[in-house]
């Protein structure tokens, strides 16, 4: 993002992002699977995925960042419509009313038995919706001339 | 009851726009699957309609969340009429643009916009939840900021920040009056709100607010007083995007104008309906000031939009069985012709290399076939006995002359004489006299199907009124007996 030929030295900005970095992702997972019960969801844990690598943005540059995270965020944002609108067409295929959920426990080897909605996986649609827009946004406008 | 056959409309161009994502570059691939799709969107639309004659009023629960909780999507007649003829044109624009619209725009997710508009469409006439309802207008509004923007000339840029801003400034003034009649009833799925309104009636405050709910959608349908930042933003951008929005954006504010009053603000008509009339009688006198003033083929056909969209509303405002059927079969007749006229237009643009009808002349001796369809269109338009845009106007004039407002139904009448007037302006000067700069030739070829494609379906809904009429009164069934909505919605 910074255009100048003069070395500056981020050593601490960096070091610390890259601890940090991973904190903050590791809350905004938290923060997507506590939606259900607790305030959180997909919306918010987008947000707080994408100010995480926003973060990177900040101490690294455009093309570091892109080489960390080789992602095409518009389709990251393709992918979570696609995770949203299938699980409603889901649900008709099971000869029930569009977007109709279903919750109950799942027994998964290691874990045990867990509490598992299909409106996880709606919400799933939607964080990777907003990491997707956000980032698009961030790094269109970052790389714009 | 639950019919998925209501939620596949929607989800069809929703899936291909998010699809089109994934292929941006392709650009032959993305035409295939945008035509498809919408060819697909049409058939299950027609499917629905057909459903809907045979079976009443379809409903699907979203979520599987009885009415009054959850969302509903509500097919009835009229909205199934409406999206047939919406997705009819929106195929149409699809297959015009393939020709029109150029490499440039299309690898930047024009079709996928186009298909995102569909989808908000399709939303906003399906949808049973006022909320909802505000939601889709947003899908549809966000995908024509994209349309009127794509491509990024400065004309594109400058008209494109007024439709924006005059579009939010609408929005932020929706959820107000959302919040004041959900403040108020504490509902906000249609149906109940309707049977609240009537068993509790309705107050001075609600009509305070079916009169902001009609400056709202009065901005997204364009009437007088609020229809100036039409006639710029709707010239900005391409012919095709140009005949999506001129058919179809506008026409969602006229069906939720219609929708609210005649299903949820009925009790108090000598207000309400009494401000429509005026507002739509004044709406067809600017819209024929401007289209008359204009010597700009885009412009008159813009102006035309408005002074339509003034007959549709005189008809609901009027509010006799009559004059309901005659705005339905109005409705339908205008999304169709203005989409001929709109393709259409853009063609005759193109081989003259101008708007400005000043500057053309002579193009029937190059363009026959171009100069034939947009007559019948205009005749069409203007409402001569064996094509389309008779029988609504008919039927309007006939319930406003029964409801009592002489004066209007007359305007009403004058206007088709203008409308004629200013189409007749464009034939005479574009089509006859001498050839005044060398036409281009050849260009317009591939690009007259779908215009014909349109103009057929109109020519034959105005020759087949017959078979027309069972669907026509069954939608009108519903707006004028509120009844059988509430009915459907609410009681199993």
């Amino acid at each position: 993002m910074r255009r100048t030929n003069r070395k500056t030295n981020d050593v601490i900005l960096q070091t610390t992002v890259q601890t940090v970095f991973f904190i903050i992702v590791i809350y905004s997972v938290h923060l997507f699977f506590s939606g259900h019960y607790t305030p959180g969801g997909g919306f918010i844990g987008g947000l707080m995925t994408s100010s995480a690598i926003v973060l990177l943005l900040l101490a690294f540059d455009v093309k570091t960042a892109a080489s960390i995270l080789p992602v095409n965020y518009l389709y990251v944002t393709a992918f979570g419509l696609l995770a949203a609108i299938g699980t409603g067409i889901g649900s008709l295929l099971y000869g029930m009313p569009f977007l109709k959920h279903w919750h109950g426990p799942v027994h998964i080897p290691f874990l045990g038995e867990i509490e598992l909605a299909t409106a996880t996986l709606f919400d799933f649609g939607v964080y990777l919706v907003v990491v997707g827009v956000t980032m698009t946004i961030i790094q269109t406008i970052g790389e714009t001339e | 009851m639950s019919n998925p056959l209501v939620m596949l409309p929607l989800l069809v161009p929703l899936l291909t726009a998010v699809l089109l994502i994934f292929f941006s570059r392709k650009v032959v691939l993305q035409r295939w699957i945008s035509a498809g799709a919408s060819l697909i969107t049409l058939i299950l639309s027609i499917l629905l309609a057909a459903d809907v004659h045979a079976n009443g009023i379809q409903i699907e629960e979203i979520g599987g969340w009885k009415a009054p909780f959850g969302i509903v999507f509500v097919a009835d007649m009229y909205a199934s009429l409406l999206l047939v003829t919406s997705n009819l044109v929106c195929f149409a624009a699809v297959l015009y643009s393939f020709h029109t619209v150029g490499r440039d725009r299309e690898v930047f997710f024009y079709h996928s916009g186009v298909h995102f508009l569909i989808a908000g469409i399709t939303g906003a006439f399906l949808t049973g939840d006022i909320f909802n309802l505000f939601v889709f207008f947003e899908v549809l509004l966000m995908a024509s900021y994209l349309l009127i923007v794509l491509g990024g000339t400065k004309i594109q840029l400058r008209e494109s920040i007024k439709y924006i801003v005059i579009n939010v400034v609408a929005s932020a003034l929706f959820v107000i009056t959302v919040a004041y009649l959900y403040a108020i009833t504490g509902t906000l799925n249609m149906a109940d709100l309707s049977q609240k309104l009537s068993e509790n009636g309705q107050s001075g405050l609600l009509t305070v607010i079916a009169i902001l709910l009609l400056v709202v959608f009065g901005i997204k349908g364009a009437i007088f007083p609020f229809y100036f930042w039409l006639p710029g933003s709707y010239e900005a951008p391409p012919a095709a995007v140009t005949a999506l929005f001129g058919a179809l954006l506008t026409k969602v504010g006229v069906y939720s104008i219609t929708r609210v009053y005649t299903l949820i603000f009925i009790h108090d008509k000598g207000v309400t309906h009494e401000v429509l009339a005026w507002l739509a009688a004044l709406t067809i006198l600017f819209g024929v000031i401007g289209s008359l003033s204009y010597w700009d083929v885009k412009k008159i056909v813009i102006y035309n939009i408005v002074t339509a969209i003034g007959v549709i509303l005189f008809g609901v405002a009027a509010a006799t069985p009559a004059a309901l059927e005659g705005s339905i079969y109005y409705l339908l007749h205008d999304i169709v012709i203005k989409g001929t006229l709109f393709l259409l237009a853009g063609s005759i643009a193109a081989v003259a290399g101008t708007s400005q009808i000043k500057q053309m002349g002579g193009l029937i001796k190059s363009h026959p076939a171009l100069a034939w369809m947009f007559f019948i269109a205009a005749l069409s338009l203007a409402g001569i006995p064996p094509f389309s845009g008779f029988i609504g106007k008919l039927k309007i004039v006939q319930g406003g002359f029964e409801a009592g407002h002489y004066g209007m139904a007359l305007v009403v009448l004058l206007s088709s004489l203008f409308i004629l007037q200013s189409m007749m302006r464009i034939f005479i000067r574009a089509f006859w006299g001498e050839e005044k700069p060398a036409p281009q030739k050849g260009v317009i070829k591939p690009v007259l199907f779908p215009a014909a494609l349109l103009l057929a379906v109109s020519v034959l809904y105005g020759l087949g009124t017959e078979f027309a009429a069972p669907f026509i009164t069954q939608a009108a069934e519903v707006l004028n007996d509120p009844t059988i909505y509430i009915d459907a919605v609410l009681k199993e």
